[in-house]
């Protein structure tokens, strides 16, 4: 449903331009490549089947908003040989035919604040040559919840609320495939889980879905999943297949005192890595240690009660893993 | 220990919707405490009650001190604050923003000025001196914000959802920050929407429609509650909610 092959955008911020070449000192563009351009995609290459959902996983200045820009038509991307269709239609050529059928959602609100909830979907179904009542069945279930409040403006409904407006807005027109750019940002735990629901059921109606978050834990919602970052894709797979290609021994280690915990962790020759994840620290070991010689090792040092466990890694692990190696791999 | 927080029956209404019911609790000198509950919880309006920028309708309480009724001018410029959204301004270099914020908490110009360099040193953040904040990784700008936040040493610092959006290594880096100002004595107070962060605070409060319905240590909140994370408690806790947004 999407095709995207060597994708690539570079920004120019117009910074040092004018022959001042290089990075000179002070020239505020040491992020650049040196021309004072950011390379926001940097040859992304990925598939989207029909009814997935196709979760970006990256932190905010990956590229996830540019990718989703230039799949929408809404930015041309660098010319060269490269490729991205949407249901078979090109994002430059073929624009018109793309904005029919696809819905988006920005990561900014982008709602008409000063129509009421009402008007703005009617503005939405107009627009599309459509009503309300005729796509009913497809947002029902999540316009439902804002229902009754179709008479509020816009502008004066809580985070939550302009979240499901906009996703009703997105829905109206009955798309082919659905664009949401960081849907759940600022959200809590609880409605993001909700939102998450009502995703699986727009994937069940078959209505292809790409998505991005700066949250992990969406990652398993999804059928399948990219983790991005620096405008480059690290890995596409399943959820599982992200975990289960990481190759490292990954021990929980729990404790007292876990910040000083974690500090003589990661000073022991045999530990890799060591991060905290919550109420425990997740540690990569080199081969030739034991659980023992590690727990015994600690309980010299000091710390009591300590427990270690192998564990299985999580997407988050695994982005970790990932993000390192690009980072020592390119700089 | 002495409290930096303590507030009884902290309460503000907007006409007949009461965002923030009677809340009362403490926050200890060097605690890092986590301020959590859902969207529309009433987080947002008590830590603004908190920061000194609105009055509350009823309900007493000191913050770094000072009457929260009384003296917040004086709450204002004892108190750090950042948030996500606003932080720094884009379009001003890293040291003139350290510059600003410095003058507007009324430290003297030799003291910012030494003050920069220690700070730009300590972040290991010296060649960044003169870059436009604009162009600085989204993790970077967080770390400079948090400095910035307590640049003039303040006795505690507002931290609103700091981290939203941040890459998972940066993330832990700058829970690694919170700890050193923590142990500077800084107390923290926090909010944050992932429930491994939590884990991080001494104790954590859950709000739910208004009301403080969960005040403890992360450890014993699990244990109450017989959940095995806090994302758990925090499910548990806000399903209860019956307010409509």
């Amino acid at each position: 449903m999407i095709v995207v092959e060597n994708l690539h955008k570079t920004y120019s911020t117009g910074l040092g331009k004018k022959g001042k070449k290089g990075k000179g000192k002070g020239d505020g563009n040491h992020y650049g490549n040196g021309d004072g351009d950011v390379k926001a995609l940097n040859g992304v290459t990925f598939r989207v089947n029909k009814g997935e959902i196709h979760g970006i996983i990256g932190p905010d200045g990956a590229g996830k908003s540019t990718l989703f820009r230039i799949l929408t038509s809404l930015l041309l991307p660098d010319e060269g040989p490269s490729k991205a269709t949407v249901a078979g239609y090109d994002t430059v050529k073929d624009f018109r035919q793309i904005r029919q059928i696809i819905g988006y959602m920005p990561g900014r609100f982008s709602l008409y604040q000063d129509l009421t909830v009402e008007e703005n979907l009617n503005f939405f179904a107009t627009l599309f040559n459509t009503t309300v009542k005729e796509n009913y069945h497809v947002i029902k279930d999540i316009y439902g919840q804002i229902e009754p409040f179709k008479d509020r403006r816009a502008g004066a409904l809580s985070g939550g609320m302009k979240q499901k407006l906009a996703l009703s807005c997105a829905l109206v027109h009955r798309p082919t495939v659905l664009f949401l750019d960081e849907p759940t940002t600022g959200v809590d735990p609880v409605s993001r889980q909700e939102f998450w629901e009502i995703l699986d059921k727009l994937s069940e109606q078959g209505i292809t879905i790409l998505v991005s978050t700066a949250y992990m834990d969406e990652a398993n919602r999804c059928t399948r999943i990219s983790l991005m970052q620096g405008g480059r894709f690290m890995a596409t797979d399943t959820p599982k297949g992200i975990t289960e290609s990481y190759d490292e021994l990954l021990w929980s280690v729990e404790g007292e005192r876990m910040p000083a915990l974690l500090a003589e962790l990661r000073v022991h020759p045999s530990v890799k890595t060591a991060f905290a994840f919550g109420d425990n620290h997740h540690v990569t070991v080199r081969e030739g240690i034991s659980v023992d010689a590690l727990r015994e090792h600690l309980t010299g040092k000091g710390f009591n009660k300590v427990r270690i466990t192998p564990i299985e890694p999580t997407v988050e692990d695994a982005f970790m893993k990932a993000s390192m190696e690009v980072l020592n791999g390119n700089e | 220990m002495g409290s930096v927080i303590e507030v009884k029956e902290l309460t503000k209404r907007f006409g007949n919707f009461t965002a923030v019911d009677r809340i009362s609790f403490d926050v200890k000198e060097g605690e890092i405490f986590g301020f959590l509950g859902a969207n529309g919880a009433g987080k947002t309006t008590a830590i603004q009650m908190l920061c000194g920028i609105s009055k509350p309708s009823g309900g007493t309480g000191r913050v770094a001190g000072y009457d929260i009724n009384k003296e917040s001018e004086r709450i204002k410029r004892n108190i750090g604050y950042m948030s996500q959204r606003f932080s720094l301004y884009e379009d001003l270099r890293v040291w003139e923003n350290i510059r600003l914020f410095g003058g507007i908490y009324g430290l003297p110009e030799k003291m910012i000025a030494e003050k920069t360099n220690e700070l730009l040193e300590r972040l290991d953040f010296e060649s960044e001196r003169n870059t436009m904040v604009k162009s600085l990784p989204l993790g970077w700008k967080q770390k400079l914000a948090f400095s910035v936040a307590i640049f003039h040493e303040p006795k505690i610092v507002f931290l609103d959802e700091p981290t939203g959006g941040v890459d998972p290594a940066m993330r832990r880096q700058f829970w690694e920050m919170i700890y050193d100002a923590a142990e500077r004595g800084i107390t923290v107070f926090v909010t944050t929407h992932y429930m491994d962060e939590a884990e991080y605070c001494d104790r954590v409060s859950i709000m739910v429609d208004g009301r403080i319905d969960a005040l403890d240590t992360p450890k014993e909140l699990r244990r109450i509650h017989n959940a095995a994370s806090m994302d758990e408690v925090f499910t548990r806790l806000a399903r209860q909610a019956k307010r409509v947004e």
